[in-house]
């Protein structure tokens, strides 16, 4: 008895040994995978196609630019080694450095560069007023290629060194022939890392490992600029949807980074052994509300300033986040710290007056259909905030819970508001989208060709080309300042103030990481 | 019964169509353009046009479903709007977490419910059966991402035994693919060991009370024989009717318990296609899971002519 006993017990007691050690044991890693969660899932591998900021970050992995913005926000040479601009600013000659190859080892020459700048400049805004300003744009010789424009454009190298969507990243001759509105069937760069094909699952995980052959610049890196040499083995991007397991994968040292952690999940973080939170984006979110021009009653001035003089930015940004430190009410319509950044035009809060301009503008109570973004942390809670100080204002608001995808295709409705339409979203864009009002796509007021509720001011877009056409950062900035000043006073679009997201990492992990509004994974040691 | 099981799968055809027919309306039909998320959030209008344009997405309805059907009837679901990949081909990709889960959270549930039943029913009125009652009223009530948290908390942040999302393939290792697979199949699993519990209580106690089990009784038999061999084979009707209800409520379960601890598998697929509006994805998904959902009803009803004589078809 006492034998079957002891036989019984030595059982257990092995199982439970073998399941303690079974279920303690972790599988062997290599120990210089990076593993990122960024903002969202990457199913699209084209960051010419869309312009979502995950593909974006894919682009940076696996392509490379001619130019690159620094810390600073100037533009440097990246792949292109020397260029010369002429005396009257018309013509460019770009020589590429020597020994870049693509991943497939061929070499990197001018007739790839012109091929996706041509691709680049049919997609993004900047590209498309570059393509309309050029003459030419031909290639001298393997390494060099020379832009001739027929009439002066200043933001060629910005341009071509912008970090926001679409970049203009340099594919293969063969990738960048492909129609824009289409993708790219491979993915094969000359930058960084290089993508591995056969570990992609889309909206799951995106697997790259180092370019040996890439041949950084010598400058240090910083932002987008300098040296881009990897330093991991391997980096893979998972996708976790929801930001508390994000949050706890990061805790417990299953990930390294998360580009976005979600505001109220940052006292967690800071809470946690290892795990640093820091702003790496100086421009941080711009928040806005949009009004739609087209409809009544924002077809008028009156309505509109109205709109203008209801909204608190404090309001707004003390609903995302608690921590003040995590946002500024920044009147500036570039981002507060940006070369180009300034008060003018703007104002503050005055319910008296906004009830009294809607008044002037013989508003009778229409329903405002505000379409209100419920998905995002961000959007959510600020346009809870906005509806409410509209209402304050005498408005009749609307509010129409939705997610952002039935959002961005309502948004495209033109209808008035009793057949589908709209009348106010809400929304952010990153700080280096609004660094300068060509690529600023919310102060346009282009009409037909402008963004999203499709504001008409012929002043703002002559001032637009003006810009455009100088090179001269003072007179740049005098005539941004009078875009500015024009953009308050036909209401464009409302600024409700500068969000910072931080980013979190494991700092006993990864070391070198480098400050910048994408995330960016050169330079990144593993410890 | 061959010639009932041919019925039945000739009889999914014309429902296959109808759900086919409904889910491609309603897709069509509700607010959310897939070019517009294509493009991105900044993109502009023009750029939206041509988007939905190169998709084919300004045609008429009743051509992208013509052109959708004749696709679906030669095995061909599409290719996912976003990424290009062969609808059949994600679902490749994502179906062994699903099944992994799947597997392991009705395992879980039926090895701890239908013992608790039995011993509830068998205990009836006492703090045993009690007990196990106040188990499954809690199960059922707490939502599954509740106790998917409290679990990853306690055994991945606290205790650091199972890793806090994630999934490994069996091919990677058995012991990996244990460590992942044991929280979320747990969570997911104590729902329908609370539902399981409960049928099998309930309909034990009325089995218990038949005047054959008093016979048996009489006759001196050995209680537990009389729980097994009698009554629990005579009861098991509506506990294998529930569990095959059970394995089909998974299907919506599973959505929530992938997101939880971040398994990439169909719930997963599913959710992430709704957000995006990537047409042929859902429209795929749903066939799949319809033809899945009326398989486990044709299971369930052979079933039957196994555990009760009296059933013929």
């Amino acid at each position: 008895m006492l034998r079957n006993i002891s036989k019984k017990m030595l059982l257990v007691v092995l199982l439970v040994t073998v399941m303690v050690i079974g279920l303690t044991w972790q599988p062997s890693r290599a120990e210089t995978l990076l593993r990122a969660v960024l903002d969202s899932g990457i199913k699209q591998l084209d960051p010419i196609w869309t312009t979502g900021y995950a593909v974006r970050t894919h682009g940076f992995m696996v392509y490379d630019t001619l130019f690159g913005l620094d810390e600073n926000f100037n533009v440097k040479p990246q792949m292109v080694d020397t260029y010369t601009v002429s005396s009257n600013k018309l013509v460019y000659t770009f020589t590429l450095r020597s020994g870049l190859k693509w991943h497939d080892g061929t070499p990197v020459t001018s007739k790839d560069c012109v091929a996706s700048i041509k691709r680049w400049g049919a997609k993004d805004g900047i590209g498309q007023k570059m393509i309309a300003s050029t003459d030419k744009l031909e290639i001298i010789d393997d390494k060099t290629f020379r832009l001739t424009l027929k009439e002066p454009f200043g933001m060629v190298l910005q341009g071509l060194g912008k970090v926001t969507s679409n970049v203009c990243f340099m594919m293969r001759e063969k990738d960048a022939m492909t129609d824009p509105n289409e993708q790219v069937k491979e993915v094969v760069g000359s930058g960084p890392f290089k993508f591995v094909k056969d570990k992609f699952q889309p909206g799951v995980t995106v697997f790259y490992v180092k370019n040996d052959a890439y041949v950084p610049r010598k400058e240090p890196a910083s932002n987008m600029a300098g040296s881009k040499m990897p330093q991991v083995d391997g980096v893979e991007f998972i996708w976790i949807p929801d930001p508390n397991t994000a949050v706890n994968a990061l805790i417990a040292g299953e990930i390294d980074y998360i580009w976005t952690p979600t505001l109220d999940l940052i006292p967690k973080l800071n809470a946690a052994k290892g795990v640093k939170v820091e702003i790496h984006d100086p421009t941080g979110l711009q928040t806005i509300l949009r009004i739609n021009h087209q409809q009544p009653p924002f077809d008028n001035l009156k309505a509109r300033q109205a709109v203008l003089y209801a909204t608190n930015m404090e309001d707004n940004l003390g609903a995302v986040t608690s921590d003040s430190k995590l946002y500024e009410a920044c009147p500036s319509m570039y981002p507060c710290g940006s070369p180009l950044a300034s008060n003018s035009g703007s104002v503050k809060q005055d319910l008296n007056k906004a009830k009294q301009l809607l008044s002037e503008a013989g508003y009778k109570g229409e329903k405002i259909v505000f379409l209100h973004c419920t998905d995002d942390n961000v959007i959510n809670p600020q346009s809870v905030v906005s509806g409410q100080n509209l209402r304050k204002a005498g408005f009749n608001v609307d509010m129409q819970a939705m997610d952002w995808a039935t959002l961005v295709s309502k948004r495209a409705v033109r209808k008035p508001a009793a057949e589908g339409g709209w009348h106010i979203f809400q929304t952010w864009f990153n700080g280096p989208d609004f660094l300068n009002p060509i690529e600023h796509i919310a102060i346009g007021a282009g009409c037909e060709k402008a963004w999203w509720g499709w504001p008409c001011d012929q002043q703002i877009e002559d001032l637009r080309t003006s810009f455009g056409k100088e090179a001269d950062l003072q007179k740049q900035k005098e005539i941004a300042q009078a875009i500015q000043k024009r953009a308050f006073e036909v209401v464009t679009y409302v600024p409700l103030g500068t969000v910072y997201q931080p980013v979190a990492y494991r700092s006993d992990h990864l070391d070198g990481l480098l400050k910048s509004p994408a995330p960016l994974f050169w330079n990144v040691k593993k410890k | 019964m061959w010639g009932y099981i041919v019925r039945r799968l000739l009889a999914t055809i014309p429902v296959m169509g109808v759900v086919a027919v409904f889910v491609f309306l309603l897709l069509h039909l509700a607010p959310g353009d897939p070019a517009a998320v294509v493009a991105g959030s900044y993109a502009m209008p023009k750029d939206v046009e041509r988007i939905r344009e190169k998709l084919g997405l300004n045609e008429p309805i009743h051509i992208q479903f013509g052109k959708w059907i004749s696709n679906v009837v030669q095995g061909d679901l599409g290719d996912s709007i976003f990424s290009e990949v062969p609808v059949t081909r994600l679902i490749a990709q994502r179906i062994e977490p699903t099944l992994s889960l799947a597997t392991a959270s009705i395992l879980i549930a039926i090895v701890l419910a239908v013992p608790l039943g039995i011993v509830a029913a068998w205990k009836a009125g006492t703090w045993i059966d009690h007990g196990v009652m106040v188990f499954a009223v809690l199960g059922f009530s707490i939502p599954v991402f509740v106790i998917g948290y409290v679990l990853m908390y306690g055994f991945s942040i606290k205790a650091q035994i199972f890793p806090v999302q994630g999934f490994v393939s069996i091919r990677q290792g058995l012991i990996p693919f244990v460590r992942t697979i044991t929280l979320p199949s747990i969570a997911l699993g104590v729902i329908y060991a609370a539902l399981i519990a409960r049928i099998t209580r309930a309909s034990l106690l009325e089995v218990l009370g038949e005047d054959y089990i008093r016979t048996a009784h009489a006759k001196g038999l050995q209680p537990r024989a009389v729980l097994l061999r009698h009554a629990l084979k005579n009861a098991s009707v509506p506990i294998v009717t529930i569990i095959g209800v059970g394995i089909a409520m998974l299907i919506g379960g599973v959505v929530v318990t992938e997101s939880v601890f971040n398994i990439p598998g169909l719930g997963r697929l599913v959710v992430d296609s709704v957000l995006a509006r990537d047409y042929p994805a859902i429209q795929g998904l749903t066939l799949m899971f319809s033809a899945v959902y009326l398989l486990i009803n044709l299971m369930v009803d052979i079933s039957y002519t196994f555990l009760d004589p009296r059933i013929h078809y």
